[in-house]
C-alpha cells in the first residue's frame, strides 16, 4: 500500500495514514486530499500546518478544541469553529486532518 | 446486507425498538476489523503472525482456559438452546444476520470445545454438533467475536445467566495466543502500557492541553479552577479516559468535574504516569494486560501519595475498578478506607449534592430536554453509591438536580436491560462503521421515541466509547453528533461556584465527612 508521488512511492497503512512520518510534502498532502475527496483551500492548509506546528512540539496531535481555538485566534471565529471544522473535514479534523497533515491516527476512544 | 432503518424521523409513527427483523444469513460475514501488525502483536507478548501449529496451540488454550476459569466452562456446557437470547443483542436486531444471535456467537466456539473436551463430541461428533477446528472456523471467530461489544445484555435475559462477553473475551484470547489479534485493541494496549494512555500522550503534551483548558475555565467563570497534574500530596488521584483530554463532548465533562472539586475545595490531581482509565485488556480477555494496566493506577497512587482514587466517566473502566481493581492490583490498603476504593465521579457529586454543597441553576440547561443512556458495562458489570441499582439510580439524580427537563427511554433499553451504543468491547474502530451504525439502531428508535413523546433532544452517558459512538452515527439517524452530551457536562454549565474569597475558607474535610 502506498502513495505515488511523482514516481516515488510512499507507503502507508490500511486506512491511508502514511507509515513514515518523515515522507510527508505539500504534493502528499494533495494526493491524500484528493483520495478523501477534499478540495484543498487556504483553510484546510492552515489547519493541517497548524496540525504539524504542533505535532513538532508535542510529538502528537492537539485536542479539537486546542486547534479551533487556535484557528480562531488566527482566522477568526467564522473560521475557528467546532462546526466549520467539520465543513472543511468531514469525517472530523482530528482524524481526517491527520491524515492530510502525515500525522499518526489519534487512538483510544475517540 | 439489510437495508439501514432510518426512515424513522421526528412525528412519525410508533416505533418498537425491539422489533426482531428479518433473518438476513451471511449478512455481516464479510466485516470484520483490521489484523494486527506484527508489532502490535508483539509487543503484548503474543506470536507476530498466524503460527504455524494454530490448531494444537488453540486447542490447548481453550482447554487451559475452561480449567482456570470455572465460568467459561459453565457457560459451555450448560445452554439448553432455550432461544431466550435470540433477539436479545444489539448486533442481531440491527442487522438480522443469525450470528449475531448470542446462542449463535457462543457456539462457535462451543461446538468445538464440544469436539475436544467431551465425551460425546469426541466420539459422536455428529450426535453433538461438535466440529473440528479448522482454519475457516477460526476465521469466523475473528469475524463474529468482532460483532460482539461484550455487552452482556443477553446474559440478563438468559435463565442460566450464561454470559456471552466470557466466550468473547476467552475466544479473543485464544486467537491472539495463535497470532491473530486485532490492530485496534492490541495497538492501544501497548501504547498504554508504553505512554500511559490508550491516545499516546506524553506528559508535556498533556500539560499543554490541562493549562489550555485552565485558560478556558477562567475565561469562562473568572476564577482559577485547575486541572493539577501530577501534584504530589494531593488527596485525591483522578483516572480518567484519555479521551476526555482529547475529544468532544468529552472535555466538557472533564470540565465538569474539575468545578465540582474546586467548588468542594478538594486537593486533586492527574497522574502522567496512570493518565488512562480504559483497560482494553478486559476487550481481549488478557489478565496479564489488565493488569499490567492497573498497576500503573496502583504505582500512580502510591508515588503521589493519594489518600484516594476516583475514576472519572468511563463505561468498562469502571466495571474493572469496581469489580476488579483489587484482585488486579490491591490490596489499596495505603488508601483512605473511609471512602470507597474506588470512587466513581458520579458517586463523589451526588454525594456533595445529598449534603447540600453543590448548587446549581437549572435554567442554564434549558436548552436540552435530556434523557440517559445506561451504559452497559456500568449497567450490567458494577454498582454506585453502596445501595442496589444506585448505578442507575445515582446519574439520574445528578442529571435531575442540574437539569430542569429530564424523561428516561423505553424501560425495556434502559437499566440492566440498556442497549449498547454499538462501539463497545474494542469495537470503536472506523473499519467497522457498518456495524456499529446498524447495532445503534435500537437505541436510536428508543430515543427517536422519547424524543416524539416528550421532546427530548440530547442524551448523556457516562462512558468515553459511548459518547464518541453517539457522536459519530447519530448523524446517521437525523440527530446532530453533538446532540450526546457528558453527565458532567451538564453538571458543568448549571453549577454555581462560590465567589473566590468564600472558596478560600473552604476545606475538603468539613464539606465531605
Amino acid at each position: 500500500m502506498a502513495y505515488d508521488v511523482n514516481g516515488t512511492a510512499v507507503e502507508h497503512d490500511e486506512e491511508g495514514y502514511i507509515t513514515n512520518l518523515s515522507d510527508w510534502s505539500k504534493e502528499l498532502a494533495d494526493i491524500i486530499s484528493k483520495a478523501e475527496e477534499i478540495e484543498m483551500t487556504d483553510e484546510h492548509w492552515a489547519v493541517v500546518n497548524f496540525l504539524r506546528e504542533y505535532y513538532d512540539e508535542y510529538q502528537i496531535a492537539p485536542a479539537v478544541r486546542v486547534l479551533v481555538k487556535s484557528i480562531k485566534k488566527s482566522l477568526g471565529p467564522d473560521i475557528g469553529n467546532n462546526k466549520y471544522m467539520y465543513e472543511l473535514f468531514p469525517y472530523g479534523p482530528a482524524k481526517q486532518a491527520c491524515k492530510i497533515a502525515g500525522l499518526p491516527k489519534p487512538t483510544g476512544c475517540v | 446486507m439489510v437495508e439501514l432503518d432510518i426512515k424513522h424521523k421526528r412525528g412519525s409513527e410508533p416505533l418498537d425498538p425491539l422489533a426482531i427483523p428479518k433473518i438476513a444469513c451471511g449478512a455481516m460475514a464479510d466485516l470484520k476489523p483490521y489484523p494486527a501488525h506484527a508489532q502490535h502483536n508483539t509487543d503484548l507478548g503474543f506470536p507476530a503472525e498466524l503460527i504455524d501449529n494454530w490448531k494444537e496451540v488453540a486447542i490447548a488454550k481453550i482447554g487451559e482456559l475452561a480449567k482456570k476459569n470455572r465460568a467459561f466452562k459453565v457457560y459451555l456446557d450448560i445452554c439448553v438452546k432455550c432461544g431466550a437470547c435470540t433477539d436479545k443483542c444489539h448486533y442481531f436486531l440491527g442487522t438480522g444476520d443469525p450470528k449475531n444471535m448470542p446462542v449463535a456467537r457462543q457456539d462457535l466456539l462451543r461446538s468445538v470445545y464440544r469436539r475436544y473436551f467431551t465425551f460425546a463430541g469426541k466420539y459422536f461428533p455428529w450426535l453433538v454438533g461438535a466440529k473440528d477446528l479448522t482454519k475457516e472456523i477460526l476465521d469466523e471467530w475473528y469475524t463474529y467475536f468482532h460483532q460482539c461489544s461484550q455487552c452482556r445484555r443477553c446474559s440478563v435475559f438468559c435463565p442460566y445467566g450464561i454470559d456471552t462477553a466470557e466466550i468473547s473475551m476467552a475466544a479473543r484470547e485464544v486467537l491472539n495466543s495463535v497470532g491473530m489479534g486485532q490492530k485496534y485493541c492490541n495497538e492501544i494496549i501497548a501504547k498504554a502500557e508504553k505512554i500511559g494512555n490508550n491516545l499516546g500522550l506524553n506528559p508535556k503534551a498533556l500539560r499543554a492541553t490541562l493549562e489550555d483548558l485552565e485558560e478556558d475555565l477562567e475565561d469562562e467563570t473568572g476564577q482559577k479552577v485547575r486541572l493539577p497534574l501530577d501534584e504530589k500530596g494531593a488527596d485525591i488521584l483522578l483516572i480518567t479516559p484519555s479521551a476526555d483530554f482529547f475529544a468532544e463532548p468529552h472535555i466538557d465533562g472533564l470540565l465538569g468535574y474539575a468545578k465540582v472539586f474546586h467548588q468542594a475545595g478538594a486537593s486533586w490531581t492527574i497522574s502522567s504516569y496512570a493518565s488512562e482509565a480504559a483497560n482494553f485488556g478486559m476487550f481481549i480477555g488478557s489478565y496479564e494486560n489488565m493488569r499490567e494496566l492497573s498497576l500503573r493506577i496502583r504505582k500512580a497512587a502510591l508515588d503521589l501519595g493519594v489518600k484516594r482514587i476516583i475514576f472519572g466517566e468511563c463505561g468498562h473502566a469502571w466495571r474493572v475498578a469496581y469489580s476488579f481493581l483489587n484482585t488486579l492490583a490491591g490490596p489499596f490498603d495505603f488508601l483512605d478506607q473511609n471512602y470507597p476504593i474506588p470512587q466513581h465521579i458520579i458517586e463523589y457529586t451526588h454525594d456533595l449534592i445529598q449534603k447540600g454543597e453543590l448548587k446549581f441553576d437549572k435554567s442554564k440547561n434549558d436548552e436540552f430536554r435530556v434523557t440517559f443512556h445506561d451504559s452497559c458495562n456500568v449497567a450490567r458489570g458494577s454498582g454506585m453509591g453502596g445501595i442496589k441499582g444506585g448505578q442507575f439510580t445515582l446519574p439520574r439524580e445528578v442529571l435531575k438536580a442540574c437539569c430542569n427537563h429530564y424523561f428516561d427511554m423505553d424501560r425495556d433499553t434502559i437499566k440492566e436491560s440498556t442497549l449498547c451504543c454499538a462501539g463497545g468491547g474494542g469495537l470503536l474502530t472506523d473499519e467497522l462503521m457498518d456495524l456499529r451504525i446498524k447495532g445503534a439502531s435500537p437505541r436510536m428508535k428508543a430515543l427517536r421515541q422519547v424524543s416524539n413523546e416528550n421532546g427530548v433532544t440530547h442524551m448523556a452517558a457516562i462512558c468515553a466509547i459511548c459518547k464518541t459512538q453517539f457522536s459519530k452515527i447519530m448523524p446517521k439517524y437525523d440527530y446532530e453528533m453533538d446532540d450526546v452530551l457528558s453527565v458532567h457536562q451538564l453538571v458543568s454549565n448549571a453549577i454555581i461556584l462560590d465567589e473566590p474569597e468564600q472558596n478560600d475558607t473552604k476545606n475538603e474535610d468539613s464539606v465531605e465527612k
